[in-house]
């Protein structure tokens, strides 16, 4: 019998409000020191680093939105009937350079739901795609997500 | 961005060639920062007594995105402005924690040459050899940002 009920698969397609957000040259620095680069490029803020839009899009929540370890719950997806997060994995597409002072926007989608037997029992996969365009429209970034939970 | 230009260095990579390692030791106040940096306020990165005793982890966790970079990184160096990074696919397998000591490399598994492209098969490992964070990156050469 299937953990994902029509109800659960009906959120396939759900989306999360826009949010636009300005690339500044000390968010790119912070960035940079923090994850250990040695390239001038990043550490001078002239250009942002791979994976800069991970930091860019994290939700900021109010603290009274945060559970009592610390995390914001996502939004965009639904109560699954497993919870416990596995590793997930992550595809990024680079499609344009981000720079200081480029507005971008990303907008998330949940685009699947899907369940595997594993070897200790069910496990529930689900991914959302990140599209992250600049002002002109024009694809910047596009991340896949894809996380598993038992 | 200057498109597609004939590179010297593409025609000099090999299939089986490996990337320069790297180690890396992140401490409580990198780990910190990087955290800071995403507004990631979860407590198994920076709050040790509920780490070890409530979530049972070794040791404070390090932030899975943040091995993510060190993959690009270790691609990015190796590349300089000779290509860029077109597209990475890659996993958190297993955690790892604040006092071990990471490595990031890779191998290029394919080079084609009509696109001047490769794919790299990257790794973070830890001190015992374990894959804590495998990939694969393909980048294209010629072209830099």
């Amino acid at each position: 019998m299937s953990l994902l009920s029509p109800e659960l698969l009906a959120h396939i397609g759900s989306k999360s409000e826009p949010q636009r957000e300005i690339v500044t040259r000390r968010d790119i620095r912070k960035y940079a020191v923090a994850t250990g680069s040695r390239q001038r490029k990043y550490l001078d803020g002239d250009q942002a680093p791979p994976m800069f839009h991970v930091p860019l899009f994290w939700d900021v929540v109010e603290l009274n939105q945060l559970t009592p370890d610390g995390v914001s719950i996502d939004s965009l997806l639904p109560k699954f009937p497993l919870e416990k997060a596995m590793a997930g994995g992550l595809k990024i597409e680079y499609h344009k350079p981000i720079r200081p002072g480029d507005w971008l926007t990303s907008t998330r989608t949940l685009t699947d739901i899907y369940e595997k037997e594993g070897r200790s029992g069910s496990l529930i996969f689900y991914e959302v795609i990140m599209d992250v365009v600049n002002d002109d429209q024009e694809l910047v970034i596009r991340e896949k997500t894809t996380r598993i939970l038992r | 961005m200057t498109v597609a230009e004939k590179s010297q260095r593409f025609a000099d990579v090999r299939v089986g060639d490996s990337l320069p390692e790297r180690d890396f030791d992140c401490d409580n106040v990198q780990l910190m920062l990087y955290n800071a940096v995403l507004w990631n306020g979860h407590r198994i990165h920076f709050d040790e007594p509920y780490t070890k005793e409530v979530e049972g982890y070794p040791g404070l966790v390090l932030a899975g995105p943040m091995l993510g970079d060190w993959l690009h990184q270790c691609v990015d160096e190796w590349l300089g402005d000779d290509g860029r990074i077109l597209s990475v696919d890659y996993s958190n397998r297993q955690a790892a924690y604040v006092g071990d000591t990471l490595t990031s490399g890779g191998t290029i598994t394919a080079v084609r040459p009509s696109e001047q492209e490769i794919d790299v098969d990257v790794f973070i490992k830890n001190k015992e050899g374990a894959l804590v964070a495998p990939g694969t990156m393909v980048v294209r050469f010629g072209e830099s940002w």
